[in-house]
This record gives C-alpha cells, structure tokens and sequence, in this order.
C-alpha cells in the first residue's frame, strides 16, 4: 500500500475542506477501500475519516421516514432500524460478518456501490434520497452502473434518508466465500405502489424489477410474478453461477422476499 | 510518521506509525503483541480480530491512526489478573477448540464479543457470529462447543456430526 495522510475531522465542514485537497478521498469504514488500497487499485494522498464526525451517525424517524447518518456502521443500523424498518435492519444485519458490520457504514457502501452491495437494493426499493454536503440526489438519481455513482470528486454522503414502507423484506442468495450476495432482492410495498431492487444479478449494478413491481402491486402475493420470467440478458456469468442462475434466483429470491415482507 | 497512543490491556502503549500502517501492524510490530495474527491479510478470515472500543474488529483492515486515542483489547489482556487462563480461553482448552492454534486469538476475541452481547447464545447463534472467523483445523464443532461451555450452557448434548 501506499502511504497517505490520514485525517480525522470532527465536523462536515472540516471535512469538506479536507477533501478538497489533492487526491483526497473519504474513508468510512475502510471494509472496501482498505483492501482496494493493498491491492493498489486506490492510491488516495489524503483519507479523510468520517469515523469521528458525530452529526453523521445515528439512525431517527421520523413521519415515515427513516434517516441515517453517513458514517452509521451496519451494526448500528441492524439495532437502531428493527423496530421502524425492519426490512432494513435485516439487511444490514446480514453484511459479512460481525467484525466488518462494526466498521463498515452505510455512506462508503452506498458510495462504492459494489454490484453485489446490499444497501443499493433498500435503497432503490424503499425510494428516498441521498443527502451529501452540496445537494439532495434521489434514489433513482443515484446509481449509474457498477461501481458508480452520481456523485461528484470530494462529495459526501452527509445523510440517507428512506421512505419507510408498509412492509419490506430483503431476502440475500449468500455466496458463503465473499459473503456478499450472489443475488439480493429487496421487496418494498408502499401505500401506492410496490417497488423491487435487485442486486448482484446484472452487469449494470442494482436495478428495479418493474415488471415484478406492477404484478405485486395489483396483488402482493408470491404467486403474482409466478407467471413472469427474467431475461439472463446482461446478467453476470462467474464462477460462481452463470447468467441464467442468477436470472432464475432473481424471482425466486423476490418470491420469498414478498412471502416474508413485514 | 507521528506518534499515536492508545491504551491497550489496560496500559498505556504509544508508538510511530505512517498513515498506512495497519492496527494489527502496529500491535505486532511496534507494541511487541504478536498474539494477534494475520491469516489472510484481506478481511475474510478474522485471525486478527480485536476490539477498540469494546467493539470486535479486523485489525488488518483498520488503520493504526484510527485507533489513536482508542481502548484496544487483544488477546494478551484475555487472562485472568493472575495468569491463568479466563473462562472461554479455558473453555477452548477443556473442549479441544483448537488444533494449530493460528484462529484461536481471533476465535476468542470474537467469542468474548459475542457473549458481552449475548450471554446465553443458541448453538446456531454461536455458529452465526462466527461467520468471519475461519478456522483450517477443527471443523468448527468443538469451537462452538467451548463457547457454550464458556456460557455457563450443558454441553453434553452438542456432539461432534
Ligand atoms: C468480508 C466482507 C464481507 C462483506 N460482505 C458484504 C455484504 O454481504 N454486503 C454488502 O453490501 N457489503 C459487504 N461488504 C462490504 C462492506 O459492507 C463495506 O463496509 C462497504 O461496502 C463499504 O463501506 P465502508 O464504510 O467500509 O467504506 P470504505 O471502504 O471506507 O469506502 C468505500 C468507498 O466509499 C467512499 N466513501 C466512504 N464513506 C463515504 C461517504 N460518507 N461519502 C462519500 N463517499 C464515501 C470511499 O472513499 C471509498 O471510495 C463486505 C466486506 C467484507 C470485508
Ligand atoms: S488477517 Fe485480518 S481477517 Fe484475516
Ligand atoms: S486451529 Fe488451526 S486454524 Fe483453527
């Protein structure tokens, strides 16, 4: 790796003008980038911290929306979100594992917007907005195909805010290895409208299912997309599953997640 | 380079370290406390989980300076104030919940973890948790066993499959 210099502000402000300097670039938990720095796929001069910024944390309700800070761990959203959003407490709860939920957070997730990340999908289905130091983005504004985003150099994600769902579930197809999702739907049904994000599956990053989405919102049931299919088309081939498997898990993990939505 | 300290077991421990030195780096390195280890230097196997801040965490994937200032609990303040060994590395011992021995410090960090949570975890609870926890020799059955015992549970019932 190489070396840089690692600073810690206390406040947004800080760290804004912090990451206005040259190849500066954020670091929340470091559970993504760290690795990426070892394997020098990232050479950032500066790390500006958002561990120690305490008006980025914290996850609050409020009229049926939830907000979560930037810099909330995973762990943190896996025990302040259960009683209000359940569907994105278990989400969160099912991240890796114990170590990497204690550091990783919802701002660098949703920032690297990894293919097979699980926040993208809650996001996408329950819609809401991300909040950075410079502007408001909507859900649908938001991801522009793997590993990007609307984002611009040196914007923060300050706060993400969800529109909080009648019901939701987040249903993830593990692959036990990397402990990310091979495929991950998340089901959320809306007042007016049920809305599908899924990640893992496509080359494109997280995507809605929309056809999924009209059927469920008629009748939201399991058997309402029985009848529908998914095109292996664009989808991701690896060794670990091969485009038509992950189109076939696509609704099948949809079916359950509609089954389980709370 | 620039100074940092911590308190780690209890003491107070200071050091240098550049910007990219990691915590577990820091620990072996500059601190002298090898019982924490690194299997795989890329987040997936929890050999060298510690906690900072009463919390369990990768130390090969956090930075030394992250921990400046921090409270930091490796293996080698697990013992007993007299030397012997505490509940669950004694539970490790009586239940032979290692072979090699190379997971055990990141097993028992995750372990003391999990029941500062979770008293009276459930078997399945026990394997849950331990999901960033890889171990190459004992097939996990009488790791989870020694975490029950060390939880005050009967293990009589949990045999190895
Ligand atoms: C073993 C293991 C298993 C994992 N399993 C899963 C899984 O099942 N599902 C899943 O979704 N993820 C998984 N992850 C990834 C984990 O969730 C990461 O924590 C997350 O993707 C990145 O968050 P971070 O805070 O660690 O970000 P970092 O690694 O610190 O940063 C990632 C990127 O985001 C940027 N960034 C960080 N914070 C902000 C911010 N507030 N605003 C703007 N940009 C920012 C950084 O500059 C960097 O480009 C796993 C990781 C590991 C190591
Ligand atoms: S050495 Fe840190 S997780 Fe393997
Ligand atoms: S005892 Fe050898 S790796 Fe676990």
């Amino acid at each position: 790796m190489y070396d840089f210099e690692l600073v810690k502000p206390k406040s947004v402000d800080e760290a804004v003008s912090a990451l206005a300097a040259e190849d500066a670039q954020p670091l929340g938990g470091g559970q993504t980038l760290i690795p990426t720095m070892k394997q020098r796929l990232a050479a950032p001069a500066v790390l500006v911290s958002t561990h120690d910024i305490d008006g980025m944390k914290g996850v609050s309700t409020d009229g049926g929306v939830m907000t979560v800070g930037g810099a909330t761990t995973h762990g943190t959203v896996a025990k302040e979100a259960a009683s209000a959003f359940p569907g994105l407490a278990g989400l969160a709860a099912k991240i890796g594992d114990p170590a990497v939920r204690n550091r990783g957070t919802i701002g660098g997730s949703l920032a690297n917007n990894d293919p097979a990340a699980c926040y993208p999908a809650a996001l996408l289905a329950a819609g809401g907005t991300v909040v950075t130091n410079a502007r408001e983005i909507a859900a649908d504004d938001f991801f522009e195909g793997m590993f990007t985003t609307a984002l611009e150099e040196g914007e923060l994600i300050t706060v993400v805010k969800f529109n909080i769902p009648e019901k939701s579930n987040y249903q993830k197809f593990e692959q036990p290895a990397s402990r990310f999702p091979l495929v991950g739907v998340f089901v959320a049904k809306h007042s007016d409208e049920v809305r599908v994000g899924v990640t893992g599956a496509s080359e494109d990053g997280v995507f809605r299912w929309t056809e999924a989405e009209q059927a469920l919102s008629s009748n939201f049931s399991a058997e309402a997309i029985s009848g529908l299919t998914v095109s292996a088309d664009g989808m991701i081939g690896d060794l670990h599953g091969t485009p038509d498997y992950r189109a076939h898990l696509v609704k099948v993990m949809t079916g359950r997640a509609v089954s389980a939505a709370e | 380079m620039s100074k940092i300290s911590m308190t780690v077991n209890g003491k107070p421990a200071s050091g240098e370290a550049e910007g990219r030195t990691l915590l577990v780096e820091f620990l072996r390195g500059e601190l002298g406390l090898t019982g924490t280890h690194v299997g795989c230097d890329t987040s997936q196997c929890g050999a060298c989980v510690v906690h900072v801040n009463g919390e369990a965490v990768k130390a090969c994937t956090m930075f030394a300076g992250e921990a400046d200032g921090a409270e930091v609990t490796t293996i080698e303040g697990m013992a007993n104030p007299d030397g012997s060994l505490n509940a669950i590395q004694q539970a490790f011992q009586d239940h032979h919940g290692l072979q090699c021995g190379f997971c055990t410090p990141g097993m028992v960090m995750s372990a003391a973890a999990l029941l500062k949570d979770n008293p009276k975890p459930s078997e399945a609870e026990v394997r849950d948790y331990l999901e960033g926890n890889i171990c190459r020799c004992t097939g996990y059955h009488n790791i989870v066993k020694a975490i029950m015992a060390a939880s005050g549970q009967d293990v009589t019932a949990i045999a190895a499959e």
